[in-house]
């Protein structure tokens, strides 16, 4: 309709509007719109969040209502919702809102743990949790079951399921300095960790959980040696001194190191929770197992100084077995003082070897007899020094064919081993001797003799000069004898002329005494009728 | 205002909100446009408790997810943090610090809370055809009126904060969604503020007036 002005009234008229005109206004889309975007975005927010859980903690130390995050390898998955105390005050209940699609995270064997800063020898973990505040680590278990109650760990896992390698468990009276994360070595390479450990039971030893990370882990076999090798084990004895380390690491925070036997067969890699025992040192590691140890007592009359359990005990210097115990007892009967030596023999263990033994033969009985044959030879204890440095000493078995006879009473327990006295001990005694000896000498007496005799010679050697004097005149009147000899004796000489002629009579004398003979041969009656030839 | 006033409608007579000339409708019409400034003429504005109403009620819906939702997230070195407005207030709350946290309660919680209370209160006042206390719910719709603007404050310093604080690898400040709805509480509450009349809380008393009379 067009513009309609009233001039006569005061009051104008309005210009005419034409509008549909609708009895439900369309501003309602409004509100309508309005609740369907509130609707969304409530739906979505309940469908983004996931499942609800709750962890039990020892202590919400560090842990806040809203922001403390649950985190897997960095990325955030959950936020605690709620801290509060447990009804009986013991634990702390939380409430943690986990990210969508997170059910399957929470498995029976998943474990949370809170990560904090930490600060152990071998490393320091969870820096960053100084800045940022504590947060909540996840492992994901491998359980077919899903868990909505968690009990969160005190301490985390070392080493977590998805890294590849095996736990094996040691065994062992003195943690030492190890501690969880302290470092595993294998030929002084770091190779795993120390996981977790705890007093056993009855409080004697220790179960130490260990990690060897693959490929690592199938170096670890069944006679695998495990030793602290915490710092610097330095060691003086009777051997001498000697220094084992690992790597400077292990210097500052110990570790466990392990090693197979070269020398024996090649076995396939231990089980993994395998159960080993851990040893002090290398050394002790690389000592075989006792096998049979037989218990001895020697009885030394002498200062055990330098002697101490574990010194070795050595037949002909080899190692046969070590000193347990060092006693000291007086016999009230007799008063006499002594000290017993306990040393346990396990020749088998120290790789003696028994040539021709028969399967199933008495060996007990066999070690009497060698024992007995060895005590017939003349073998005795005698403490030795090993180290003239330290002093230490070691009880060695010798043969000794001066020793007295002496035979093994093998009805007492210990059984009592004859003992010599020791090379120093000898050697003093028999000084001892040649001292006294010397002091019975009359030397003064011998002195004086010798005084006496030496003038005596010097008188008789006067005299023995003026007959060596009238000797030489002697000799020189049979020098000129002996030349009027040699005259005689020549060829030329008359003398001798003589005598051939002489002897050319003689002969021709001869002659005619067998003309003679012959002839009273044949005529002996010639001799009273004289010649008959002519007469007849 | 007495209540024996004498109103332009009960003369035929409208104003115009913008210029103020009085007119006449034409005969027949209930609604025109303003002969000097061509604005829309009515006696009373067109369904606008209806407006009111539908404008209130999306701003009391938008107000819970403004509430519940997180109107800024923090993102520092120390990880992220999403705050509610309530979370915000309790954040500041401190022996300094809480005149600030004051600030923040009474202009982005009790003000918008106040406004629909009011609003709603005045429409039912309205609708009952109510003639109690006329004067002072005619003091409220001006309170009403004024604040109104004051409740954006809230949603500006987020915008600021978020525009500022981009020290990214240290710190940075994001608007979060509750801010998005917490500014439609405004605005609709504004809107649903301007499309009630108040001449309406007048109208009751000159019916009554014109019945007794």
């Amino acid at each position: 309709m067009p513009d309609e002005r009233t001039q006569s009234s005061p009051v104008p008229e309005s210009r005419m509007l034409s509008r549909s005109r609708t009895r439900i206004s369309l501003v309602w889309v409004i509100p309508i719109v309005a609740a369907l975007v509130g609707t969304w975005v409530a739906v979505t927010r309940i469908e983004s969040e996931g499942p609800k859980i709750t962890i039990v903690f020892g202590s919400a130390d560090g842990l806040e209502a809203g922001k403390t995050k649950i985190e897997y390898k960095g990325v955030e998955i959950g936020t605690l919702r709620s801290i509060e105390l447990s009804p009986d005050r013991r634990h702390v209940l939380a409430t943690a809102q986990m990210a969508p699609k997170t059910e399957d995270f929470l498995l029976e064997d998943t474990k949370f743990w809170v990560v904090r800063p930490r600060i152990s020898g071998a490393n320091v973990t969870g820096l960053g949790t100084l800045i940022s505040g504590a947060y909540l680590g996840i492992e994901i278990g491998t359980s077919k079951h899903e868990k909505r109650d968690f009990v969160a760990l005190e301490t985390p896992p070392i080493v977590t399921g998805d890294v590849p390698g095996r736990f094996f468990v040691l065994k062992t009276a003195d943690l030492g300095s190890l501690d969880i994360g302290t470092p595993v070595f294998f030929r002084r390479l770091q190779v795993g960790e120390i996981a977790s450990y705890v007093l056993d039971k009855d409080g004697r030893r220790f179960t130490v959980k260990i990690f060897v990370k693959a490929p690592y882990d199938q170096y670890v076999s069944p006679n695998t040696r495990f030793w602290q090798a915490s710092g610097v084990d330095l060691q003086l004895s009777a051997s001498g001194l000697s220094v084992q380390t690992q790597s400077l690491l292990s210097i500052l925070i110990g570790g466990v190191a392990f090693e197979t036997p070269a020398n024996g067969s090649i076995l396939p890699a231990a089980d993994a929770n395998s159960v080993f025992p851990l040893y002090v040192t290398r050394a002790q590691a690389y000592e075989p197992p006792p096998r049979n140890p037989q218990t001895f007592e020697l009885i030394f009359n002498e200062s055990v100084r330098g002697l101490a359990p574990g010194a070795p005990v050595e037949l002909r210097g080899i190692k046969v077995g070590e000193v347990v115990d060092i006693r000291a007892q007086i016999d009230v009967k007799r008063l006499k003082f002594s000290v017993p030596v306990i040393i346990e023999l396990d020749a088998q263990r120290l790789g003696v070897k028994l040539l021709d033994l028969r399967p199933g033969a008495d060996l007990a009985a066999i070690r009497r007899r060698v024992i007995d044959s060895l005590v017939a030879d003349g073998v005795r204890a005698q403490l030795r020094t090993g180290n003239l440095l330290t002093g230490s000493a070691f009880v060695a078995f010798d043969f000794f064919s001066v020793a007295p006879l002496a035979r093994v009473d093998w009805s007492q327990n210990p059984p009592q081993l004859p003992t010599t006295p020791g090379q120093l001990e000898a050697v003093e005694a028999g000084l001892g001797d040649v001292v006294k000896k010397l002091d019975k000498m009359p030397l003064q007496q011998i002195g004086d003799n010798l005084q006496k005799s030496l003038s005596d010679l010097d008188l008789t050697l006067v005299s023995a000069r003026a007959t060596l004097e009238s000797a030489s005149t002697t000799l020189n009147s049979a020098t000129s004898t002996l030349n009027t000899a040699n005259g005689l004796v020549e060829p030329s000489s008359e003398q001798i002329q003589e005598v051939g002629q002489t002897l050319q009579e003689l002969r021709r004398a001869a002659r005619s005494v067998r003309v003679l003979t012959d002839y009273l041969e044949q005529h002996p009656e010639a001799l009273i009728r004289g010649k008959r030839g002519e007469a007849q | 205002m007495g209540a024996g006033a004498l109103t332009a409608m009960q003369q035929g007579l409208q104003g115009c909100d913008i210029c103020g000339l009085l007119s006449r409708p034409t005969p027949g019409h209930e609604e025109g446009r303003c002969p000097r400034c061509g604005e829309t003429l009515e006696f009373r504005k067109r369904a606008c408790v209806q407006r009111a109403w539908a404008f209130l009620i999306a701003a009391a819906v938008c107000y819970v997810p403004a509430n519940v939702l997180p109107v800024l997230t923090t993102t520092t070195a120390a990880g992220a943090s999403s705050d509610t407005i309530l979370q915000g207030v309790v954040l500041l709350w401190s022996p300094t610090g809480w005149p600030l946290s004051l600030i923040v309660l009474v202009a982005s919680i009790m003000i918008p809370s106040a406004k629909i209370l009011a609003l709603g209160y005045l429409l039912i006042a309205v609708q009952r055809g109510s003639v109690k206390s006329n004067e002072q719910r005619t003091r409220l719709y001006r309170m009403v009126e004024f604040i109104g603007r004051w409740s954006m404050v809230d949603v500006f310093v987020d915008t600021f904060t978020a525009a500022l604080v981009q020290l990214k690898p240290l710190m940075a400040v994001e608007p979060g969604p509750g801010l998005v709805f917490f500014a439609a509480v405004v605005v609709l509450t504004m809107l649903a503020v301007e499309s009630f009349d108040p001449r309406l809380i007048w109208d009751a008393a000159s019916a009554m007036e014109a019945r007794h009379a």
